[in-house]
C-alpha cells in the first residue's frame, strides 16, 4: 500500500538479481571443481588395492595377464605416448600448413570459407567412423607399405618385420587425421589474429610473402599454434574407439611401428566389461596414470605457452 | 488459480496412461552376456508376438556386468557365457537357477584362398597360438593334410582383445589339450598370449582374418558363416577331425551328462564326432520371485525360448539345443517360484 515499500522491494529486486547470477555462477564453477574431485577420489579408491600391491612397479613392468593377477601397464603408456607423438609428428606441418593456406589470401575468400568448413567437418565424424574407415582404408595401405618397409628398411629398429596392419602406424595415421581440425582451426585463428600492421610492414621492408610467413607470422601466432598442438596431443591420448579398432591391441613392448601395438584408453574400453576383482582395480590405477599423464602434459604445454608468449611479447 | 486444472488434468492423464502400461504389459527386463544379444533380443520381438501383454528387455551389457547386475537385483533375469561361480551364487540370498538357453560353436577361422577345410592337429591349435608353429607349411600341419601343397606363408594370430566368453572357452579347450598352453597362457576371458594381434569383438577378430592372407582367428561360428571365412576342421579327443557346423556341435551337446545346476563346459568332449570347442551361454534366474505377475511371464518367456524359441537359433549362427537338455533346462525352470 504505502509507495516506499514498494519500492524497497523493486530495490531488493534488482539488487537480487545480480546476487542470485552470481551464485549461480559460483555454483555452477564450484560442481565443476567437485566433480573432478569426486572423479578422481573415486578412481584412487577402486584403484587402492592394486596400487598396494603393485606400486610402482605397475609403472615399470610389462605383463598385463589378468588371469595370473599381474598386471603393468609400461608398453600401455609407451604406446599411448608413442602413438599420440607419431600423430602429432604427422599432423602438425599439415595442419600449420593448411591454416598458412586458409588464412592468406591464396585463394578467393569464398573458396577459403568452404575449404575452411571441410576441414573443421573432420571434427564431427564419430570416432566408430574413423576406425570403420581405418580398417577397410589405411590398414591395406600400411599393410603395403610395410611390406615395403621391411623388405627395404628391416634392418632399422623401427621398421622391423613382420609387418601388420593392425599397427602403431595405423593408429597414428588415423589418429593424425583426427587431431587435424583441431590443429587447423585453432592455428588459423591465431595467424588470422596477427595485426595487419605487422604483416604490411613486413612488406613495406621488402620482404618476400615466404619470409613474412616465417619470419614475421608464424613467430606471432606462435602461442596460439603451440595451444593448438597441446590440445591436439590431449586429444590424441584421450582418444579410444578409433585405437582400439586400429592398434592390435597387443600388450608386447616393441621398437617396430609396424608392431601391433597398445593404449592405456584402448586397453580400458576393451577390458572394463568383464573385469573382475584385482584386475578392476588394476583398470582404474590405468585409468588414473592415463589421467596423470594428460594432466603432466597439459601442464608441459601451459608453460610452453606462457614461454613463446613472453619471447613474442616484443614483436606485438 | 488457472493452473490447477491444467495440472489435475496432467496428473489424471498420468495416473490413467500408467494404469494402462501396468494393466497391459509386463516388462521383464534382462542383462548380460553380448553374444547371444541378437538371439535374446529377437526372442523378445518375437515372443510379444505371440505374447503382447509381455515385453522383454534384453540389454548386452557383458557377461560380467550381467552377473553384478543380477546379484544387485536391478534386473528380473541375468546372462552369461561363463554361468555363475559359487561365490557368486552364494550372494544370492534366495537362491539361483542357471538355464542354458543356446549354445555356441568357436572356429579357427583363417584366411587361405584355395585351401578349405584345413585339418588342425591338437598340438597344432595349441602351437599356433603360443608362437611355435609359424608357417602354414609347418611339418606338424602337413602331417595331416597330406593332400594339400600348403604355401610357405607366415601365420598371423588373431584374438580377442576385450574380454569375452569366446576366449574363456576358447583358452579353457587348449588349456585342456596342451599342458605347456595351461602353463604359459591359461584360462580366462581375457589372457596374454604370446603371437598375435587383438581384435575387438567377434566382428573385430573377423576383420582381421579378413584383412590379410594367412591369418587365423577364433570367432563364433555364425561370424565365420555369415562372412564367408574357411574354417578349420579340428581334431577331437578320440583323435577324429571334424569340420565345424551346427550339426557337430549339436553332437555334442546331446551326448554331455548335465548335472543338476545344469552349470557344465564341455572342455574336452570325447565322442567320436564330436566338434571340440562348443559351450552353452547361460540365463541366470532367482529361485525366488516375490512378484506372481512377473514369475508367472518370466516362466512363459523362457518356456517359449526353450520350445519355440529354438527355431532362431541356427539362422542367427547358435546351435539349438538338443531335446535332452531342453527337457532339463524346462524341468529346472519349473523349480522357481
Amino acid at each position: 500500500m504505502p509507495a516506499p515499500q514498494r519500492d524497497i522491494i523493486s530495490q531488493s529486486g534488482y539488487r537480487a538479481g545480480p546476487d542470485f547470477f552470481k551464485i549461480l555462477c559460483q555454483g555452477a564453477a564450484l560442481v565443476t571443481v567437485l566433480l573432478l574431485g569426486w572423479i578422481i577420489y573415486e578412481i584412487v579408491e577402486s584403484a587402492w588395492p592394486s596400487i598396494q600391491k603393485f606400486g610402482l612397479d605397475f609403472i615399470t613392468t610389462s605383463a598385463w595377464v589378468p588371469n595370473r593377477e599381474r598386471f603393468g601397464v609400461l608398453p600401455f603408456i609407451v604406446g599411448t605416448l608413442a602413438s599420440s607423438l607419431l600423430a602429432i609428428l604427422f599432423a602438425f606441418p599439415l595442419g600449420v600448413s593448411i591454416a598458412i593456406f586458409l588464412s592468406e589470401n591464396f585463394l578467393s575468400p569464398s573458396i577459403r570459407q568452404t575449404m575452411r568448413f571441410v576441414v573443421e567437418m573432420l571434427a564431427a565424424i564419430p570416432s566408430v567412423v574413423y576406425g570403420l574407415w581405418g580398417i577397410f582404408v589405411i590398414i591395406p595401405i600400411v599393410k603395403v607399405f610395410g611390406d615395403w618397409a621391411v623388405a627395404s628398411l628391416g634392418g632399422f629398429p623401427l621398421f622391423s618385420g613382420p609387418a601388420y596392419g593392425n599397427s602403431l602406424l595405423t593408429a597414428s595415421v588415423v589418429l593424425a587425421i583426427m587431431i587435424l581440425p583441431t590443429i587447423t582451426a585453432i592455428s588459423r585463428n591465431a595467424l588470422a589474429a596477427v595485426p595487419k600492421t605487422l604483416r604490411e610492414g613486413a612488406y613495406a621492408l621488402g620482404a618476400t610473402r615466404w619470409e613474412a610467413i616465417f619470419s614475421v607470422i608464424l613467430p606471432t601466432a606462435a602461442p596460439g599454434i603451440v595451444a593448438a598442438t597441446i590440445l591436439g596431443l590431449g586429444r590424441a591420448m584421450g582418444e579410444t574407439m578409433a585405437i582400439a579398432m586400429l592398434i592390435g591391441n597387443s600388450s608386447r613392448l616393441s621398437w617396430s611401428v609396424l608392431s601391433p601395438s597398445g593404449t592405456l584408453a584402448g586397453l580400458l574400453a576393451n577390458q572394463f566389461g568383464e573385469a573382475q576383482g584385482l584386475q578392476v582395480n588394476s583398470l582404474m590405477y590405468a585409468a588414473l596414470i592415463l589421467i596423470a599423464i594428460t594432466l603432466f602434459v597439459n601442464l608441459i604445454g601451459e608453460a610452453v605457452l606462457r614461454r613463446t608468449q613472453k619471447a613474442t611479447a616484443g614483436i606485438r | 488459480m488457472k493452473l490447477t486444472p491444467n495440472l489435475a488434468t496432467i496428473l489424471s492423464v498420468a495416473t490413467t496412461l500408467a494404469c494402462i502400461a501396468t494393466g497391459q504389459a509386463q516388462q521383464i527386463s534382462g542383462a548380460g552376456a553380448t553374444f547371444p544379444a541378437p538371439l535374446y533380443q529377437r526372442w523378445g520381438v518375437e515372443f510379444n508376438k505371440v505374447q503382447p501383454g509381455i515385453q522383454v528387455n534384453y540389454q548386452s551389457v557383458g557377461s560380467g556386468a550381467g552377473v553384478k547386475n543380477f546379484i544387485q537385483g536391478v534386473v528380473d533375469f541375468g546372462a552369461s557365457d561363463a554361468a555363475m561361480s559359487d561365490e557368486e551364487i552364494a550372494k544370492v540370498p534366495g537362491g539361483v537357477v542357471m538355464i542354458p538357453a543356446t549354445a555356441g560353436e568357436i572356429v579357427f577361422a583363417y584366411n587361405l584362398p584355395g585351401f578349405p577345410g584345413i585339418k588342425l592337429a591338437r598340438e597344432v591349435m595349441a602351437g599356433i597360438y603360443l608362437g611355435t608353429v609359424t608357417k602354414w607349411n609347418d611339418p606338424a600341419i602337413v602331417k595331416s593334410n597330406p593332400d594339400l601343397k600348403l604355401p610357405n606363408l607366415a601365420i598371423q594370430v588373431a584374438y580377442r582383445s576385450d574380454g569375452s566368453g569366446t576366449t574363456y572357452v576358447f583358452t579353457q579347450h587348449l588349456s585342456a589339450i596342451s599342458a605347456k598352453f595351461d602353463d604359459e597362457v591359461g584360462t580366462d576371458k581375457s589372457v596374454t598370449f604370446p603371437v598375435g594381434v587383438g581384435g575387438k569383438g567377434n566382428e573385430g577378430v573377423t576383420a582381421l582374418v579378413k584383412q590379410s592372407v594367412g591369418t587365423v582367428g577364433y570367432v563364433e561360428y555364425g561370424y565365420a558363416k555369415d562372412n564367408g571365412l574357411l574354417m578349420a576342421s579340428l581334431q577331437n579327443k578320440s583323435g577324429n577331425f571334424v569340420a565345424p557346423d551346427i550339426a557337430s556341435a549339436r553332437e555334442t551337446l546331446s551326448n554331455l551328462k548335465l548335472p543338476t545346476n545344469l552349470r557344465i563346459w564341455p572342455v574336452d568332449p570325447e565322442g567320436a564326432s564330436d566338434y571340440p570347442i562348443v559351450s552353452f551361454t547361460w540365463l541366470l534366474l532367482y529361485k525366488k520371485y516375490p512378484n506372481a505377475e512377473k514369475l508367472k511371464a518370466l516362466k512363459e518367456f523362457v518356456n517359449w525360448s526353450l520350445a519355440d524359441g529354438q527355431s532362431f537359433s541356427e539362422s542367427l549362427g547358435y546351435v539349438p539345443l538338443p531335446a535332452p537338455v531342453v527337457e532339463k533346462a524346462k524341468a529346472a525352470l519349473s523349480t522357481i517360484e
